[in-house]
């Protein structure tokens, strides 16, 4: 059983970073891959997601380096002091370098800095959330930043108007006799192709064929894309994520029912509604954001709280956070924030201009 | 373990526009008009609930009557 605590570690801060230009469902931009199956009203109804945030030129590693420039001033950390930096994202800006290496100097972190990245989606801020506690646990490193989003795709194709664009950054440190974090993980290869990406990588090198459109699920795409087996997902996630939940109360002896915020990934709102149903919770314990932010993948459960829980977070409060989705990978972890945790105001990034500094 | 009869009724339940008398456990599913994904959704909802089996979209989508669903559900208790 996968579970795993560790204490002595707060989070401190947490900020969330978007593009500003907002494209609404209800009015499908010219490459919007909406399926033939809906309307826009019937999507919208459906899946929850009544816009969302784009942009064409701001990548992940951009939002997350707004947020983390954002949450870093609110906090007033010394910089010098971060010697952590991860980031989770399934887009990074090149194939290689990691992204988070490009981070750390963007920064102006000290060279005296761990750093990855982490190729996870909608667990993986649970998932970047156990990296960096590990980390910091013995009290060695003080401070680190998880940087967890995912935004402008490796190609361009028709967009699937479900998913939106964010970069989030989470401070986590070292405070002895902290309550620190309990999680549980787990994984299912076997559905490695429910959410999959087919070309671009070593198994299929990409190629003039890579950029064929086909005919997925109603849709319209090409191999560089994103596909998902909807039906498999959404019986993954239901099944999956209450399990999770009840195993990690189960593991550690309390009463999930007590916990104030039930955070989950938010994939669509018949998923999460259903989610919340077979864990009884009642709906105002259950915070959503996807109605103006769409699926985040992996910064859904930082932009939840920045943006529906600021004020909440100004006393203490115990969470619940719940990721599951593409590998097919899950993660859960129950916390306790401290009247002291730093929520950012969301930061609306605008596009850059001119041309680009980067190679 | 719940009956083909009641797992009957408890398909027919999640459509809103088609009469529950029109669904039997001879029914090829796909071909009602008001069939779609999002009802496949709710499907596997149900079986989730009363189950507590989670179904594949490949075990829908390759299901043709609904007896044949069940019989996939029931497989896999």
């Amino acid at each position: 059983m996968a579970f795993v605590e560790f204490k002595n570690v707060r989070i401190a801060g947490i900020s969330a970073g978007v593009p500003k230009f907002i494209a609404s469902n209800l009015h499908p931009l010219e490459d919007d891959g909406i399926s033939s199956e809906y309307t826009p009203e019937a999507f919208v109804e459906t899946t929850g997601v009544l816009e969302r945030r784009l942009s064409d030129k701001l990548t992940t590693s951009d939002l997350c380096y707004e947020a983390a420039e954002k949450l870093i001033a609110d906090l007033g950390w010394d910089k010098s002091e971060i010697e952590a930096l991860v980031f989770v994202s399934q887009t990074a800006d090149y194939i290689l370098p990691a992204t988070a290496c490009i981070l750390q100097d963007r920064l102006g972190l000290s060279k005296e800095c761990y750093a990855e990245d982490v190729a996870l989606g909608c667990s993986g801020w649970v998932y970047g959330l156990s990296n960096v506690a590990s980390l910091l646990t013995s009290g060695s490193i003080k401070k680190a930043l998880l940087l967890c989003g995912d935004a402008k795709k490796r190609a361009i194709g028709p967009r699937d108007p479900l998913f939106g664009h964010a970069g989030t950054a989470t401070a986590v440190e070292f405070v002895d006799g902290a309550d620190g974090f309990k999680f549980h993980f787990g994984t299912d290869g076997s559905g490695y192709d429910a959410i999959i990406t087919p070309d671009g990588g070593s198994r299929n090198q990409v190629s003039a064929d890579s950029f064929k459109l086909e005919e997925i699920e109603g849709k319209q795409m090409h191999r560089m894309q994103t596909r998902m087996k909807g039906m498999d997902v959404f019986s993954f996630g239901i099944s999956t994520a209450p399990k999770s939940v009840k195993k990690l109360a189960e593991r550690y002896g309390f009463d999930y029912l007590d916990y104030d915020y039930f955070v989950f990934h938010q994939a669509n709102m018949k998923m999460n509604n259903m989610i919340a149903k077979k864990l009884k919770l009642s709906p105002e314990k259950v915070p959503s954001c996807m109605y103006h932010f769409g699926n985040t993948s992996s910064a859904s459960i930082p932009i939840t709280i920045v943006t529906q829980l600021q004020e909440k977070c100004k006393q203490p409060t115990k969470f619940i956070c719940c990721g599951f989705g593409v590998g097919l990978s899950w993660g859960t972890v129950a916390f306790t924030s401290d009247d002291n945790m730093i929520v950012s105001d969301l930061v609306e990034v605008e596009e850059p201009k001119g041309e680009s500094k980067w190679v | 373990m719940k009956s083909l009869e009641e797992f009957v009724e408890l398909f027919a339940e999640q459509f809103d526009e088609t009469d529950a008398s029109e669904i039997t456990a001879a029914t090829v599913f796909h071909d009602l008009d008001e069939w779609s994904s999002l009802i496949g959704l709710s499907v596997i909802a149900m079986v989730d609930e009363e189950f507590d089996v989670a179904l594949k979209g490949d075990d829908v989508k390759n299901s043709v009557t609904v007896e044949d669903l069940y019989n996939r559900v029931i497989a896999k208790l």
